[in-house]
Parts: structure tokens; sequence; C-alpha cells
């Protein structure tokens, strides 16, 4: 395995991760709530959905797009999910966005799943079920995308299922051992770090794929070719401590995990 | 209707997300990495940094912008 497919499968796996931990927490909620046979079916239902899913996405971008245009397509999309992501993390380092909180989200989540009607379908409470499923598909296509983006292009479409296979296995054996949210995963810093990666890897590859629009479709060539990857990851780092620093100021409030 | 709306408005809320200058940005940038490598105006080493800097430049100042307008 290269260093590209180990920073790839990385990526994948911390973004999995993050995914599953928000995906379990909502699942939790229901589960303690509205009863687990209507969060699990939820959930089961959403998978299969996202298997569908999967399926049909990297069939249709596999088969329809030439090499520049695949690239151009999924640089485009992990750029923008990437800088989704740092701007968040550079707002939340610098005191200007509360830190994501999977305690507060459980919190929040079963307080409305209490306050909700009950309306029963073949002994399946729909209140848990659809919330369940909901939450489970949500988290579950941005995993899909950035599996199948990364795998495709970096063609190591194994490698990426199972970093996020192995991701999905930890949360919910986690899970399962402790029977909560579990906010000790630092979640705020891995965003931080799986921003950086989608950036990067998206800066590289929306780039290259621009040279769909010249003469015979043929990608445009990074100086140095995956080594710039290299120097990617360290400009957008640099580029959001420079944000950060820029935009500190003393914080209100003393969080418990800083997002950097 | 009512499902076409919603199919539609997943998809935005998922790739534009809660700050649509992102995709703004990246997609303004994109077309000028476009319009020099078309015209082949410069290399392609220098077309990519010139692509790879001016997101950075925008990411920077987009950030700035939102964080002026949180500030109390």
């Amino acid at each position: 395995m290269d260093g590209t497919t180990t920073a790839l499968v990385s990526a994948v796996f911390v973004a999995s991760l993050v995914e599953f931990v928000e995906a379990f927490t909502i699942v939790l909620a229901m589960g303690v709530t509205r009863g687990w046979r209507s969060a699990i079916a939820g959930t089961v239902a959403a998978l299969i959905a996202l298997t569908a899913f999967t399926a049909v996405l990297g069939v249709a971008i596999s088969t329809w797009l030439s090499e520049s245009l695949l690239q151009l397509t999924i640089g485009t999309l992990l750029l923008i999910f990437g800088l989704q992501w740092l701007r968040k993390a550079c707002l939340r380092a610098s005191g200007l966005k509360a830190l994501h909180d999977e305690d507060e989200e459980f919190a929040e989540q079963t307080q409305a799943a209490r306050e909700a009607d009950r309306t029963t379908y073949a002994g399946i409470d729909l209140f848990g079920f659809m919330v369940s499923f909901k939450g489970v598909f949500l988290e579950g296509v941005e995993v899909v995308f950035i599996v199948v983006t990364f795998g495709l292009s970096a063609d190591a479409l194994g490698m990426a299922i199972a970093g996020a296979v192995v991701a999905g296995i930890i949360v919910i054996a986690l899970g399962v051992a402790l029977r909560k949210p579990l906010s000790r995963i630092p979640e705020n810093t891995l965003k931080y770090g799986v921003g950086v990666m989608l950036a990067s890897f998206g800066t590289y590859w929306a780039v290259e794929g621009v040279g769909w629009f010249r003469d015979g479709e043929e990608s445009l060539h990074w100086p140095g070719g995956k080594v710039a990857l290299i120097v990617l990851i360290a400009a957008w780092f640099a580029v959001t401590r420079l944000v950060i620093a820029g935009l500190s100021r003393p914080r209100t409030s003393a969080p418990t995990e800083a997002a950097a | 209707m009512k499902l076409l709306k919603a199919f539609g408005l997943f998809w935005y809320d998922f790739i534009i997300g809660d700050d649509w200058k992102i995709a703004a940005y990246v997609v303004a940038a994109l077309v000028v990495v476009a319009v020099l490598a078309v015209n082949d105006v410069l290399s392609d080493g220098a077309t990519v940094i010139i692509g790879t800097v001016l997101m950075m430049v925008c990411f920077a100042l987009g950030v700035r912008y939102d964080a002026r307008r949180t500030r109390p």
C-alpha cells in the first residue's frame, strides 16, 4: 500500500467514524425512547437503501464518465465537502461556533422523541423508524460519497470500503459496549483532519480534471505528480491555521476539546 | 411535485450545504483554471498553482466574512 492509498484509507476511515458516531447517537436516542424494534428496523431499511444507492452511484460514475471528467466531478464534490468541514472547524476553533457535542445532540433527540405522538404500523413505532432511517441514510450518503469517490479516483475501492467497514464495526462495538453516546471520540478534531484531507484530494483531482475542457480531454499535470498531494495537505493545514489565528479571540466558555 | 421539490432540496442541502459561497467560489476558481488551460496561457504547473492559490484565498476571505457577520 503506497503513501497515497494509506492517506486515502485513513481519510475514509476517520470520515466514516465521525459520520457513524453521529448516526449512532440518533439511533440510540430512538432506541431508548421509542423502542429498539423501530430503531433497528429504521437502521436496517436505511442500510438497504444505501446499498442500492452505492451500487447505482458506483456504476454510474465509473461507466459514464471519462477519466478527466471523473476527476473533475469527484474533485469538485470533495473540495466543496472538505471546505464546508474546514469552514466549520475554523469557526469552532476560534470560538465563533459551538463545538459539536454528542451528549447535547442525544439530549435534544431524546427530548423530541418523548414529546412526539405514538403511531404504530405492524408493531413498529413510525416516529422511531423514520428518525432512525433518516439519520442513518443521511450520514451514510456522505460516507458512500467519500468511499466511492476516493476509491474510484485512486483505483482502490476495496481499500476504501474496508476503511469504512472497520470504522462502522468499531462504532457499533463501542456503542453496544457503552450504551451511551460516543462523546469521548474527539469528533471536532477528527472533522478538522478530514476536512484538510478532503480539501487536499479535492483540489488535486478537481484542478487535474479541468483538462477535460481541452482538446483530447487530457488531465492537467501537477508539478511533482502525487507528491503535490503532500504539499496540498500542508498548504491547506497552514491556510486554516492562519485563518484561525486571524479570527481567534478569548473564549467565553472553556470547551473540552479544541478543534485543532 | 412536492416529492420532486423535496428531492431537489435534499441534494441542494447535501452538496451546497449551509454556505453557498463555497460552491460558488470553487466553481469560479475552476472556471479560471479552465480558461487558462484551454487557451494554453501558462504551463500546466503554473495553471494548477494559480487555481489552488485562488481557492485558498477565496476560502480565507469567505471564512473571514462569515466571522465578521457572526461576531456580536
